[in-house]
């Protein structure tokens, strides 16, 4: 039998016995962008102050911004980092395409068609919970769209029916939005360009506690799905020889993406190229098995979005740069950077 | 493995019917069949002559419009997936391979159905992993990613996942189409010894009818939809049958050897006698 290697022939390592040490890595990477993201600021903070007002030492003041100002901003950004790159993996490997993002199904256009309404009316200006409200119905909407479609055509969920259904609707949405703003005043105009950028400074407990009772189950469930989606990359037949219910699993994680890029929408607007780059990048630096992947996905989108994050408040400070931007300008280098040295 | 179970049909079919949605055309018409245990069953026939689907139909993939497919005594339908995934391995014609994995990691996917939905692989999960493997010569390669693979290498990694679900039965799809000579005797032999040392009953399609010959014993010969012969090679493998249903002139000698298959019976196309383009053509 021929076993002769060539020289490009690079062993991938088994993922069993080194999935917790690199998910112990991707974990302190986590903590570490949440301390430097905390430490950041108009008031910079050194590590001992930021330690002692965590735990509830230090002066009022220090411990006023870091706990009623940058906790919450921070764990805002990890979980909404984390959800994102969790169903941008999850779309990828639903839909067998590289390609793929958490907003490929339409659900950002939706978000987006919620929000704008709500600005343009002038609800976002007058109740709280107007704007996210707004957003999440429209990201619902967009979801029950695409999965009516689908049901329509039947088929069992063919994934080329999603993907086309998403994509149209995405661009009707966006068609929506323009024609909203050809109406909107010159401020409404302004704010909702500002939203669908993405950014973080709706951040305060409320929204932080409502995102995670949301976002963590929906991963949390979402992991549990990783062996059946290193099958489903095979193809639907071969998954359903190997004793994978296809329809069912299918049906499950386009559900938990959309709702978790919908509840993510809601709170911070459209933030792109996290949900596109983070899975890639594990993937290109330690192979795709989603038993690693997902968790791995979470953790390192919540890092990459806070460091992010973390740039889009000090490049222009005091002034505040969309964080959509920054994980574009930041995230698009660092991309081809790995795609290039592991594809070498 | 297999002395304990009753002896009887693994497959059986009565009256199989099948159309694909939005077509009136019959793809599978009047399929009565049945596959005995420890069987290598062949299913032969043209492009187009409804060999594919019926293995679908088979596996429950697609359910017929008519009559009744039973595996096991039971109609294919009442199996869940799962319990089906412990018995039947599957190699099937196509695959993706949307992200990189390794030979070791695509083999461990066959233990899947054996896993219950938290936990995680056991010894005796580890050991049918590295049974298959060695089975199937793929043990070197099992760091190495199965898209770097030769198609030799990756169809024996693909029966070695197949294997790795410990099936009583074994179906695939043109297992050695594409391959050179040895690495389809290779596989041939593989079939014949999972048979003969296992007791695994095995059904495949395939075009080679000359290999098919030598390793089935029994065959099914399938013409748009139709059943046109079933039976032991020599009785389906004559010279009027297979000039009708592929529509070109043959003639069958037996094998010379040597071997244990000497004497099956050959089939040799012969030289067209007609100018090119007159008539059909072979395709």
């Amino acid at each position: 039998m021929r076993t002769l290697a060539s020289p490009d022939d690079r062993p991938i390592p088994s993922i069993g016995d080194s999935t917790p040490w690199r998910l112990a890595i991707l974990g302190a990477f986590l903590l570490f962008a949440m301390l430097v993201s905390m430490g950041t600021g108009p008031a910079q903070l050194t590590s001992t102050s930021l330690i002692e007002a965590l735990t509830g030492g230090g002066d009022a003041a220090t411990r006023a911004i870091v706990l009623e100002l940058r906790l919450p901003r921070t764990l805002l950004a990890a979980l909404v980092g984390g959800g994102l790159a969790v169903s941008g993996a999850a779309f990828q490997a639903l839909l067998r395409n590289p390609l793929a993002e958490p907003y490929v199904l339409g659900v950002s256009g939706g978000a987006a068609v919620g929000a704008v309404l709500a600005i343009v009316s002038g609800v976002a200006a007058t109740a709280t919970w107007g704007l996210p409200f707004a957003a999440f119905g429209g990201a619902i909407l967009a979801i029950a769209v695409v999965f009516w479609i689908a049901i329509r055509v039947g088929r069992g969920f063919d994934t080329r029916v999603l993907l086309l259904a998403g994509v149209v609707l995405g661009a009707f949405f966006n068609a929506l939005i323009l024609l909203l703003l050809t109406y909107s005043d010159l401020e409404s105009f302004r704010s909702a360009m500002f939203w669908m950028m993405g950014s973080l400074t709706t951040s305060s407990w409320p929204t932080v506690a409502l995102e995670a009772a949301y976002i963590l189950p929906m991963v949390a469930a979402m992991i549990t799905l990783g062996r059946a989606f290193n099958l489903l990359a095979l193809g639907d037949d071969t998954a359903v020889y190997l004793g994978v219910r296809v329809d069912r699993v299918k049906i499950a994680a386009y559900v938990i993406a959309s709702f978790i890029v919908a509840a993510s929408v809601a709170a911070c607007g459209v933030i792109g190229f996290v949900g596109l780059i983070v899975p890639h990048a594990l993937r290109l630096l330690w192979g795709g098995d989603h038993r690693f992947l997902l968790p791995g996905s979470f953790l390192a989108g919540g890092a990459f979005l806070l460091f992010a994050d973390t740039a889009a408040r000090t490049f222009a400070a005091p002034a505040e740069l969309p964080v959509g931007v920054i994980t574009a300008l930041v995230g698009v280098p660092l991309f081809v950077v790995i795609l290039t040295r592991s594809m070498r | 493995m297999n002395s304990a179970r009753p002896a009887g049909p693994v497959f059986t079919t009565e009256g199989v019917e099948f159309a694909y949605r939005g077509s009136p055309r019959l793809v599978v018409h009047g399929a009565n069949f049945s596959v005995d245990r420890g069987a290598v069953y062949a299913v032969i026939g043209p492009n187009g002559s409804g060999k594919s689907t019926l293995l679908k139909l088979l596996l429950g993939i697609l359910k017929p419009a008519s009559g009744s497919i039973q595996y096991e005594d039971r109609d294919i339908g009442s199996w869940s997936r799962r319990d089906l995934a412990k018995r039947i391995g599957v190699v099937g014609q196509t695959e993706e391979h949307t992200f990189p994995i390794s030979v070791r990691e695509m083999v461990a996917m066959g233990r899947y159905p054996h896993l219950g939905p938290w936990r995680r692989s056991t010894q005796s999960d580890e050991l049918a992993v590295e049974t298959a493997m060695e089975r199937c010569a793929v043990s070197e390669l099992s760091s190495r990613p199965v898209d770097q693979l030769s198609g030799g290498e990756r169809q024996r990694a693909r029966i070695a996942r197949a294997l790795a679900q410990e099936p009583a039965t074994l179906v695939l799809d043109e297992p050695t189409v594409q391959l050179d000579i040895a690495h389809e005797m290779a596989i041939f032999d593989l079939l014949a010894d999972l048979c003969r040392r296992d007791g695994t009953t095995v059904v495949l399609v395939t075009h080679n009818l000359n290999l098919a010959a030598r390793y089935s014993t029994a065959m099914l010969l399938l013409n748009r939809g139709g059943t046109v012969a079933e039976g032991s090679p020599a009785d389906v493998l004559t010279r009027e049958v297979i000039e009708h249903v592929y529509g070109w002139p043959v003639r069958v000698v037996p094998h010379p050897g040597p071997g244990p298959d000497e004497g099956a019976p050959q089939i040799v196309p012969l030289a067209s006698s007609r100018p090119p383009g007159d008539g059909r053509t072979a395709g």
